[in-house]
């Protein structure tokens, strides 16, 4: 168990590659309840979430989701988010634990005209994923998933309990997140147990950071942070500077998609089996050109990989500093893992 | 969580067993519950000489490395190459198959294979395991 953000939390319950695995090949269950839930309502919260994040939520469908990030007027990433329309007057936006109590009071502040209201504590949040995770979700809940889309969401029940059901997760693999009062969230979990006839073993935070950098997803501290702007962590995509509304940020990153990204976030696949980790330098040649901001042994691909923020141009062939010993590392595109590929 | 009685240990957790000249070292099991999953070892060469509290080797978990220390002094006869396709086995069995290595320890004045000093008894280590939680 490890304090994470306040919230005692299970880095593992057994073998974190078992957990990893059976994700990646079946299906494992996390207790996300420590992410923090905001609820955005009232007829004025698409305009107030417009210019809130750097996203375009007004344009969501009711039903859909989608990532964003919170930004400072400088373009440094407060946090990022995903935001669900569950209907026409009502967003949720999901933070990381950490960052709950700023993105609370950003969009207390930012969100002139519409309610703000942290609904964290009283939210329980259970993630089932990995490819089996569709059928053993439809044995326990009243919703059609398979007209369900990725990154979409619709109320129903899941093992008699009220929730709501999105097609969303940070794993790389379909899946789903389940938010149902805090009270509930025993109740879903056992349901989902029960619905699955091999077993459904829990997952824990070790496994969960593996499985994201596998796919290539930014974690907020490592990859993501208030010097970072959305474009060096490769996702300008999600700045709408094509919003025609005001936005916090807007004229910096304007600015700074004019100018491009100062340094690059890359994927590297270590040669040797020592592991690249957090805040271990790279080197191109003898030259220090960047950092690593997350690397884990990768149990799919069996070698470790790691993420780097390097300098824009540097081309390698790179070295990651191991304590003292550099260790020669391939270039390779992102994501690590993309289940369309394997299958 | 076992920390077997005929075994000496170190403040680092390591184990250690004597018998004859050569001591066998491995890592305990609360040091392997605490890593998690090992995927890689690297031990030391054979041949090379260990000194007692000095780094010989890494232990890599998912989330974190540990330096590896020598709980005694001497060269190093055997190393486990085992590990090196199975790094789980320290998990698995860590007073076992995954031991990972062996060092020759110079004999003492009266003939006997001197321990160093320092090393804990299986209840002084478990005391040690309770303290830090």
């Amino acid at each position: 168990m490890t304090d994470f953000a306040g919230w005692l939390m299970p880095l593992r319950y057994g073998s974190e590659t078992a957990e990893h695995k059976a994700v990646r090949t079946g299906a494992a269950l996390f207790d996300l309840s420590h992410m923090g839930e905001i609820a955005v309502t009232g007829p004025g919260a698409a305009e107030a979430l417009d210019y809130a994040v750097c996203g375009w939520p007004s344009q969501l469908a009711p039903g859909r989701a989608r990532y964003t990030m919170l930004c400072a007027p400088d373009g440094g990433v407060l946090d990022d988010l995903v935001i669900y329309r569950q209907a026409p007057d009502r967003f949720l936006v999901v933070a990381n634990a950490a960052n709950t109590a700023v993105v609370l009071g950003e969009l207390r502040r930012r969100c002139a005209g519409a309610v703000v209201q942290d609904e964290t504590e009283a939210t329980g949040l259970i993630a089932i994923q990995g490819p089996n995770a569709p059928g053993i979700l439809s044995r326990v809940t009243d919703l059609p998933l398979e007209d369900m889309r990725y990154y979409a969401g619709a109320s129903g029940t899941v093992g008699g309990c009220p929730a709501w059901v999105a097609r969303t997760g940070y794993t790389g693999e379909d899946g789903f997140e389940i938010y149902c009062a805090a009270g509930d969230a025993e109740r879903v979990w056992t349901a989902l147990s029960e619905g699955a006839e091999a077993g459904l073993p829990a997952a824990g935070l070790a496994a969960r950071d593996t499985l994201r950098l596998e796919a290539g997803m930014p974690l907020y501290g490592n990859e993501l942070g208030p010097d970072v702007t959305p474009y060096e962590a490769g996702l300008g995509r999600v700045v709408r500077l094509d919003k025609p509304s005001d936005f916090v940020g807007r004229a910096a990153l304007a600015e700074r998609a004019k100018e491009g990204p100062r340094r690059t976030l890359i994927g590297l696949v270590a040669r040797s089996r020592r592991v690249p980790r957090h805040g271990y330098a790279v080197l191109s040649g003898s030259a220090d050109v960047g950092v690593v901001t997350s690397g884990a042994p990768s149990p799919t691909l069996g070698t470790p990989i790691a993420m780097a923020y390097v300098a824009t141009g540097a081309t390698g062939p790179f070295g990651i500093d191991v304590r003292g010993t550099t260790e020669p590392a391939d270039l390779t595109e992102l994501p690590f893992y993309d289940r369309r590929k394997q299958r | 969580m076992s920390v077997p009685a005929e075994l000496h240990y170190t403040e680092e957790h390591e184990w250690v067993s004597i018998a004859g000249d050569t001591a066998t070292v491995g890592i305990t099991d609360y040091a392997a519950q605490q890593l998690g999953d090992v995927v890689y070892v690297s031990l030391p060469a054979v041949g090379v000489a260990v000194t007692s509290g000095e780094p010989c080797g890494e232990v890599e978990s998912t989330k974190s490395v540990s330096d590896l220390y020598s709980p005694v002094d001497g060269e190093v006869v055997e190393a486990n190459e085992e590990l090196d396709d199975d790094p789980g086995l320290v998990n698995a069995e860590p007073y076992g198959a995954g031991w990972m290595f062996r060092v020759r320890i110079p004999a003492g004045s009266g003939g006997e294979a001197a321990l160093p000093p320092g090393l804990l008894t299986a209840a002084e280590y478990e005391e040690l395991t309770k303290s830090a939680g």
